[in-house]
């Protein structure tokens, strides 16, 4: 039932032979359309400016105080593209081959083809706006590796990557502000989406300055509004991302796909206390030239913890380089999840360093020695810095200390091959939807997503939906927004008048734990109906205990983060939900009762080739399934020995 | 350690402000600013009372959201930081901290500690940009940029616009921030075509919004997170002279 819409042909071919039947808005008539874009970072910046440039109308809508402030903005280590500028045999089949791998035959192949083909105009297009990549003395660009690949295709600017894409993608954005195709609303959160007529025809948003609740109305509707991490309370994500705006398309009618594939990042900085806020990343790209390891012996990890000897005083042969050991093709570069779970194992095992036991060594002495100080802090200084501010550590002395930490949401809403959501009309692009991932992300693989989906693909996809809408009418005076709108100010009512004890945080902070211990790195049946039990009661407990402050006609945080709350409690109850029903390990999901004698994830192919495509209803969550066909590659159990 | 705390409150845009007195106990060493305010919002929540407004988002000190005035310094006491990524450890026990939002006639205060930065972004929007449209991009490597030129450029396009060096400023001027995306597009051939028009109206569009002149002072340099060079204001004095003159 659940039809991906994938064009005709051979893989190689279909994009080409999508583009070629698609229909067409044409340049005239393109000013009669008006499209909404919530979301500001890779996604929703190069969606906006691409489609103001192509003539359509656009009302971007973002939380921050100004757009340059997504997400998007953190992101380090680099992006990906086939380019194949070092002849080391990348090609477009190799990106798509490994993403399709690195994913564990998660993933819609059309898709992640189509990506590998765009890749490389993401980064022509970069390049053009004055991204200032990391060059060579030539003059060239220069790349460096990331995990899951054994070429050399990241292109990089330092530790900022995101940083520059972003705000590449803001730069085409202000100049459609500036010609008034894009308008511009910051500061404004959106709460719903409005269906009429089984269409999406607009959005609710909350002026958070003044509290004022907003009505918005396209032709159609793009959510660019990033991942859903921060269900776990702590992530590597920024402090804001939420799941409002995808959790509400949910409750509206649209699918969410695979919601229990979460990635872990293997290298991050451990938590130091319980009023800690974030966690803070340390770039994959240190896996270039960082060794990881811990002691052989438990005696010394023990001596460790305790600070009684430091770890530049521990000799090579008490050292186990556990992945250069469990790994010897990929080492220190196999995939996050692999790598998140060997560090899991060692700690679990007794062999942490940290001094709660859960930390693990990344250590440049070797590096340093081998190419020089300066050559690191070219590579890494900006890192090298933030590492040092956290720990007050100096890792050009000492190994860094690190832990897995949540990093990504594979899952998201559910689309088919136009980057359309189950609600004609509703795209979710960039990190909100669940397309090219699979059960695991690679590195530098979310940038290339979220530019190629805002750039290349959807200003194409969305003309073929528009094309057929152009009478529609606009006006937000209709029932479907009064009653959107008056169930917003309700919503709002409730949360601000039940006076009870504990804060949004207390709240989210609980769910956190009972999302990383059971719904984590891995995951076995009896935790999760646990936790789906545990998170029962909080929500219900949330009902009645919660503790706000403040009124809705103002600037009022605590109120947001009840709202956030809200929906991160009803999203972790369908996390765990998935991750029972998948009945196997791949990738970042890991099942404790589906492991290989060695430890390493048994997939099952013959019955969980497939999308789990949720939807909403009052009797709770009904599942769909997308089956997925490989016609290129052949699934295979991952090897990265 | 225990801390207190006289922060501005301002309950928004169009009401008086004024210091009010906290104190927060069981401030660790390894937590960052932020995290201290978190506690002390978390107290005043559970008492019933307004917590206290201040914009934040990545605390890794990228998304420029944060900035607080910290006894008197723009993002505190240490260098190259965003107020996120000050820690306690900069402080001790028993310390008064001064609390106040950026001040600066171009950045009204929202509330409390959160002011308006949009006249950032509207310069900006006035000319910071390459105008190529999606698409019409050559391959990457046919534009080849040396590596110290592309490394200088980055150091430019390092800024996070958070606004430290206005606030920092006893004018209010915007030069440090205004002249980083000139500088970062100018040393690039990316960014020459448009290299005149693009200074002109940038510096039209900051004078519109409110900003002082640069005292020539440094004060900018020296708070900003990113550690943004005052080199970059002679460039942005350089092109724009050049533009008027042709
Ligand atoms: C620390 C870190 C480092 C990373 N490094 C890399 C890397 O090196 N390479 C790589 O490929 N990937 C990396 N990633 C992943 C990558 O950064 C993200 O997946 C990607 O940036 C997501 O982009 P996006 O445009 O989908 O969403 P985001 O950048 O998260 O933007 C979401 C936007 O939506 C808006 N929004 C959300 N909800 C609402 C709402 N309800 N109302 C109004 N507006 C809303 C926000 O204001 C924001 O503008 C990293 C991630 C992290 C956490
Ligand atoms: S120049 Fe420095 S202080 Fe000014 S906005 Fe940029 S980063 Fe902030
Ligand atoms: S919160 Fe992002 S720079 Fe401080």
């Amino acid at each position: 039932m659940l039809d991906a819409k994938i064009p005709e042909g051979k893989l190689e071919h279909k994009w080409n032979n999508y583009l070629f039947r698609v229909h067409l808005v044409s340049p005239a008539n393109k000013r009669k359309y008006q499209i909404i874009v919530v979301g500001s970072g890779l996604a929703g910046a190069s969606a906006a400016a691409s489609l103001g440039e192509l003539g359509y109308q656009v009302t971007l809508l973002t939380y921050h105080d100004s757009p340059r402030r997504a997400h998007s903005i953190a992101a380090q280590g680099g992006i990906n593209a086939a380019k194949n500028y070092h002849n080391d045999g990348d090609s477009v089949f190799r990106l798509f081959y490994d993403t399709i791998k690195g994913g564990d035959y998660r993933a819609r192949e059309a898709n992640v083809y189509r990506l590998a083909q765009v890749s490389s105009h993401i980064i022509d297009q970069a390049v053009a706006q004055g991204v200032p990549f990391a060059r060579e003395y030539g003059g060239h660009l220069d790349n460096r590796s990331f995990g899951g690949a054994q070429v050399a295709r990241t292109f990089y600017a330092k530790g900022q990557t995101g940083q520059q894409l972003l705000l590449g993608s803001y730069g085409a954005l202000n100049r459609q502000i500036h010609a008034g195709n894009v308008k511009l609303y910051t500061r404004h959160d959106m709460l719903d989406v409005v269906v009429a007529d089984g269409q999406a025809r607009g959005v609710i948003a909350r002026d958070l300055v003044t509290g004022e609740i907003r009505r918005f109305s396209g032709h159609a509707v793009v959510l660019a509004t990033g991942g859903y991490g921060n269900v776990y309370y702590l992530s590597t994500n920024a402090k804001l991302s939420n799941a409002t705006a995808i959790w509400r398309a949910y409750r509206k009618g649209a699918f969410f796909a695979n919601p229990a594939f979460t990635q872990i990042h293997p290298t991050c900085i451990p938590q130091s206390g319980d009023y800690q806020s974030k966690l803070t990343l340390m770039s994959e790209s240190l896996r270039n030239d960082g060794r990881v390891w811990v002691p052989k012996t438990k005696e010394t990890a023990e001596k460790l913890r305790k600070h009684q000897i430091n770890p530049q005083d521990v000799t090579e042969e008490e050292r186990d380089y556990y992945l250069e050991r469990r790994y010897p093709s990929f080492g220190n570069l196999v995939p996050r999840d692999v790598a998140s779970r060997a560090a899991k194992e060692r700690c679990d095992a007794g062999f942490g360093v940290a001094p709660t036991g859960l930390g693990v060594y990344l250590d440049f002495k070797e590096s340093i020695e081998r190419h020089g100080k300066e050559t690191i802090e070219a590579r890494y200084g900006n890192l090298f810095q933030m590492y040092e501010k956290i720990t007050s550590h100096n890792p050009y002395q000492r190994p860094m200390t690190i832990y897995p930490a949540v990093h990504y949401t594979m899952g998201g809403l559910w689309i088919d091959y136009n980057l359309m959501t189950t609600i004609p009309g509703l795209y979710a692009i960039g990190e909100a939807n669940f397309s090219d991932h699979g059960a695991n992300r690679l590195g530098a693989s979310a940038l290339m997503q979220g530019l190629a989906d805002g750039y290349f693909i959807l200003p194409v996809t969305i003309g073929d939906y528009l094309s057929e809408h152009r009478g529609d009418d606009l006006t937000t005076d209709r029932p479907e927004f009064e009653t959107a709108e008056s169930e917003m100010r309700e919503t709002i009512d409730h949360l601000l008048g039940r006076n009870g004890k504990k804060t949004p945080d207390q709240f989210h902070r609980e769910l956190g734990e009972i999302m990383w211990h059971s719904v984590g790195m891995s995951r076995n049946a009896e935790g999760l109906n646990h936790a789906i039990e545990e998170i029962r009661k909080l929500r219900a407990e949330f009902e009645t205990n919660l503790k706000t402050v403040g009124k809705a006609e103002e600037y009022n945080e605590t109120l947001e983060k009840a709202m956030r709350v809200r929906d991160f409690l009803e999203l972790g109850e369908l996390m765990a939900k998935d991750a029972l029903l998948r009945e196997e390990s791949c990738g970042g999901h890991f099942r404790e009762e589906f492991q290989t004698e060695d430890g390493e994830a048994r997939r099952d192919d013959e019955h969980f080739t497939y999308v789990s495509a949720w939807e909403h209803s009052p009797q709770g969550p009904v599942l769909h399934k997308e089956h997925l066909t490989f016609e290129k590659v052949t699934p295979t159990q991952r090897s990265y020995k | 350690m225990k801390i207190t705390l006289k922060i501005w409150r301002q309950k928004n845009n169009s009401s008086k402000g004024r210091f009010v007195e906290y104190s927060v106990d069981n401030v660790n060493g390894h937590m960052s600013f932020l995290e201290m305010l978190d506690v002390l919002n978390e107290n005043l929540i559970h008492k019933g009372e307004d917590p206290v407004a201040f914009t934040h988002d990545c605390r890794e000190g990228i998304c420029g959201s944060c900035g607080i005035v910290i006894n008197g310094r723009p993002h505190g006491p240490d260098t190259a930081v965003a107020t996120c990524q000050l820690h306690m450890r900069n402080f001790k026990d028993g310390d008064v901290i001064l609390v106040e939002p950026w001040r600066a006639r171009a950045f009204p205060v929202i509330k409390d500690l959160a002011v308006d930065r949009s006249a950032f972004d509207r310069i900006l929007q006035a000319g910071g940009y390459v105008s190529v449209d999606t698409g019409s991009a050559p391959e990457a490597n046919a534009i080849l940029v040396p590596k110290e030129k592309a490394e200088e450029a980055f150091l430019a396009a390092a800024c996070i616009g958070c606004g430290a060096c206005v606030a920092a400023c006893k004018n209010a001027s915007a030069m440090l921030f205004v002249s980083a995306k000139i500088s970062h597009l100018a040393l690039l051939p990316q960014g020459d075509p448009e290299r005149r028009e693009r200074a002109l109206k940038m510096v039209k569009a900051m004078d519109e919004e409110g900003f002082g002149p640069c005292t020539n002072t440094g004060a900018c340099e020296a708070e900003c997170p990113k550690e943004i060079s005052v080199a970059h204001i002679a460039r942005l004095n350089r092109e724009y002279l050049m533009a008027t003159f042709t």
